[in-house]
């Protein structure tokens, strides 16, 4: 047999560490979400907030700050300058809040400015992307509709995928699906209404039973908020990518949670009276470890290389996958199956149990 | 398990397929006589890879339909004249509801008739005034508005086709979006600012006589006398900024843009361009009475509200052409040129969005993104060799045909590729073998409990297909989400993400099972298995 990171007779107490996890969890958790206070909210993207950007590359490195002394000179509202990318890119990104003077003159202003302090053939405007503010809010509602509707479908589908119980599922879609569109009725915020669904979907798991459904679903709120607090405090914009990336990020997290929640199904049915409930996750766990570990290193791989070669238009979103795939994998293990153990194997495992018996 | 031949066939047929697809995007092969055999086109690059522009427009619908009310009040009020019915001029209110004054209120059934047959105007209310007159407010029905809502759409999109087509720009993409906006799609355009300025232009010409005996300074405070109004005279300087002069022109337009037969550059005798336009026979004869009933008077050319000359008329013109001066460049007196021909906007437009990226950035992002892609890969193919030996190898091969298939299934259905396309390609290299690590941790399970290596084969295959269907599942139901939410960029995220999942489902449970199973047919049952 080939090289094991994993040895196949592992045998890692994991729930014996949910304590320090719980805490370390917690602590990461706090501090986004601290962040996010402090700083009233998610930092919105010209996506969402509207305004424009304009990239530019310099041929050769320069302090961000001459880039900034030059563009001091210049009046845009609200302007801001920052360095793009890795520092060896030399590409700078220059922000203006405000999407109602004319194109033509920010990239008029931005030349004449840089001219001055850089040399005409010094640097090159690559890009320039302006948002007017109605089609920024409609970005960020299309946003939010994504991501809820994400949390709606996925929560259906975990709760018939784990437990079997599509009636179950069935029941949760409807009641979801009604007071989800009760609480719409209120014109409550798109926002609001993802947490209200998040909350209803967790109560209504923990109401049915649905304990494997309970568990993925906290392991991927855990991980979505976590992404978005390290954001916070790195000071990264969210924009249309970023929801991709999160996206991409819940996918990524339930998969993972799936293949070790379907081992510790399988173990559970086998399990001898002796066996506890925490020794069969254990076990079930260390089995998928070598798995888990090898896809992640792979996937992480990747998305690092992405991250430094990518550039800079992509850089973010790399660096938010990198983070998703690093918490979604610590998740499944530290998050989802410490909180299945919490709540007991759910009410059909049992009924399967009895069958078996 | 149905016979090893039929799969290495279906195998083999997929694969062709997807490499007739694939190798046409390939640098090289698009030009050679292999690209007449192949079946499609090259891959299509979103605006971000290509360089390019996106717009989107909103078509100012309350101008719109405010200018329709007034045309349609004015051509009742004309068709009232026809039948000796007299009304005073036309005022457009909110709502859609003009108000007109019936000037005998003997007239009143003769007037009512004429709205109900020859407008779209219902009578909303009335009201008697003093000397017999009688005030109308009329409205026009919802269904209407709302088709002269579709109508200007429609036209506002028609006539930027046109401008985009003469400015020439290749296989441009323009569509009606929700919300009266509309889409554009510029690729490998070098001006962005000279694009917009053309699309942007409502380019709606008029001639309007001078009013000379008019006092400035009063009108300068807001006197005009009545049927006159207050404009701007733009000249041009040197260094290409417009001083401004305030000028009173007559409010009522005696001949406009829609009358253009043909628009076109000249040079006068300095060497400096104008436009020369031509009228259709209609405008010619209306501009030969007119410029022969007003000699040695000032005409105003306005375009979009503001005066670029006011010329002296000095006789009658009945060839037919009249020309613009205005001390352009060439390439505005040619950007003039173009939107005078392909018409002018039936509204004024706003730009809400715009995004656009220089040639040199996308090319950057496709060498990066390629860069990346490669150095990911190599170093997964090698970690995979190095982890599970012939099975790595087997893995690696099953991942280069995921790639290709991804690739071709790309071209087949048409979809764009976008730098977050890409990325979707380099996660699906880090996931893809996720399937076959999953089976190989499951044939090396099996192997310890002591199975022989074909058995372990066919019991790690059989147990692990259901779990890495299921756990692709929700993947894949995220990024239809994605795509069903998103814009440009992402939705080329979503799609080569789906595609990859799909693609790489075959390749690692389909076409590496055919693998092992050439491999193990190939030795004794005893012998040791490389994972």
């Amino acid at each position: 047999m080939g090289l094991q990171l994993i040895k196949s007779n592992t045998q890692v107490d994991f729930i014996g560490l949910k304590k320090i996890a719980f805490v370390v969890s917690a602590i990461v958790i706090l501090a986004g979400l601290g962040s996010l206070l402090i700083k009233g909210g998610p930092k919105y993207g010209i996506d969402f907030a509207g305004g424009m950007i304009v990239q530019v590359k310099a041929d050769k490195a320069n302090d961000v700050n001459v880039i900034k002394e030059a563009m001091n000179d210049v009046d845009l509202p609200g302007m801001v300058v920052q360095t793009l990318g890795l520092e060896g890119d030399h590409e700078y990104l220059i922000r203006t809040s405000s999407s109602n003077i004319s194109s033509q003159e920010v990239r008029t202003k931005v030349s004449e400015a840089l001219t001055g302090d850089l040399g005409a053939d010094g640097f090159e405007i690559q890009r320039l992307e302006m948002v007017g503010p109605k089609v920024g809010a409609d970005l960020r509602a299309k946003a939010l509709e994504a991501l809820f509707y994400a949390v709606l479908i996925i929560a259906v589908y975990i709760s018939g995928r784990f437990e079997q119980r599509w009636t179950a599922a069935g029941i949760m879609a409807a009641a979801l699906g009604g007071t989800i569109y009760g609480v719409g009725l209120t014109g409550l915020d798109m926002g609001w209404l993802i947490v209200v669904a998040m909350a209803v979907t967790i109560g209504l798991c923990w109401y049915l039973k649905l304990n494997y459904a309970l568990g993925a679903v906290a392991a991927l709120i855990h991980d979505v908020t976590i992404t978005v607090g390290i954001f916070s405090i790195l000071g990264k914009e969210f924009d249309l990518t970023i929801i991709a990336a999160l996206l991409t990020i819940i996918g990524y997290s339930l998969n993972d949670t799936i293949i070790v929640f379907d081992r510790i199904r399988e173990n559970n049915l086998a399990r001898k009276n002796s066996e506890s409930f925490g020794a069969v996750i254990n076990r079930s766990i260390n089995q998928t470890l070598s798995r888990t570990i090898m896809t992640s290193l792979t996937t992480l791989l990747v998305v690092a290389c992405l991250y430094v070669l990518g550039g800079a238009v992509i850089h973010d979103f790399a660096l938010a996958l990198l983070i998703g795939v690093f918490v979604g994998t610590y998740s499944s293990i530290f998050v989802a199956s410490p909180i299945l153990l919490g709540f007991g194997p759910s009410a059909m495992s049992e009924e399967e149990e009895a069958v078996e018996a | 398990m149905q016979s090893l031949r039929i799969r290495i066939i279906t195998t083999l047929i997929v694969l062709a397929i997807g490499l007739g697809y694939m190798l046409p995007s390939i640098p090289g092969v698009a030009g050679s006589s292999l690209a007449n055999i192949l079946p499609g086109d090259a891959v299509n690059l979103g605006l971000d890879l290509k360089g390019g522009i996106h717009l989107t427009l909103g078509v100012d619908m309350d101008t719109a339909m405010q200018n329709n009310l007034a045309r349609l009040g004015d051509d009742l009020k004309a068709t009232a004249r026809d039948e000796e019915v007299f009304v005073l001029r036309p005022n457009v209110l909110s709502d859609s509801r003009i108000e007109m004054t019936l000037l005998k209120g003997d007239q009143k059934d003769k007037f009512e008739s004429a709205v109900s047959d020859f407008s779209p105007f219902n009578v909303e209310s009335t009201e008697s005034l003093d000397g017999g007159k009688i005030k109308y407010i009329l409205a026009v029905s919802p269904q209407y508005k709302e088709e002269m809502t579709k109508l200007t759409l429609d036209q506002a999109i028609k006539t930027i086709r046109n401008r985009i087509d003469q400015f020439g720009v290749a296989e441009p993409d323009i569509r009606k979006q929700q919300g009266n906006r509309i889409q554009i799609q510029l690729p490998g355009l070098q001006d962005p600012e000279r694009a917009i300025n053309i699309i942007g232009q409502t380019a709606h010409l008029e001639f309007k006589m001078v009013d000379d005996a008019a006092d400035i300074e009063k009108a300068l405070k807001g006197i005009v006398a009545p049927g006159r109004e207050l404009s701007v005279l733009m000249n041009k300087l040197p260094d290409g900024s417009y001083s401004e002069t305030p000028i009173v022109v007559k409010k009522d337009a005696v001949l406009t843009g829609e009358y253009i037969s043909d628009a076109k550059v000249q040079l006068d005798t300095w060497n400096q361009p104008y436009v020369s336009i031509t009228f259709n026979a209609r405008g010619g004869t209306i501009f030969a009475n007119l410029t022969g009933d007003n000699v040695n008077k000032r005409m105003a050319i306005v375009l979009d509200g503001k005066v670029y000359s006011a010329p002296v008329i000095q006789e009658k013109i009945s060839g037919g052409r009249a020309s613009i001066t205005g001390n352009f460049t060439r390439e505005e007196a040619r950007d003039l040129a173009v939107v005078l021909r392909a018409g002018s906007l039936p509204a004024p437009v706003n730009i809400l969005e715009q995004r656009s990226v220089g040639p040199s950035l996308g090319q950057e992002s496709i060498d990066k993104g390629i860069m990346s892609a490669m150095l990911g890969m190599g170093m997964v193919l090698i970690f995979m060799v190095i982890y599970y030996g012939f099975a790595g190898f087997v893995a690696d091969v099953v991942l280069c045909l995921n790639i290709m298939l991804i690739l071709g299934g790309l071209a087949a259905f048409g979809a764009t590729l976008t730098l977050p396309g890409i990325a979707g390609i380099i996660l699906t290299i880090g996931m893809a073998v996720d399937a076959n690590v999953i089976i190989f941790e499951r044939i090396r399970e099996e192997l310890r409990r002591g199975l022989t290596a074909r058995a372990a084969i066919a019991e790690g295959y059989s147990k692990a297909t259901l779990t890495i269907l299921d756990a692709n599942v929700t993947t894949v139901i995220a990024a239809i989400i994605l795509y069903q939410f998103g814009t440009g960029p992402v939705r080329g995220f979503a799609v080569t993400l789906t595609l990859g999942i799909i693609t790489s489902m075959f390749t690692a449970i389909f076409v590496s099972r055919i693998l092992f199973d050439l491999y193990t047919k190939s030795r004794s049952e005893t012998d040791k298995l490389s994972i």
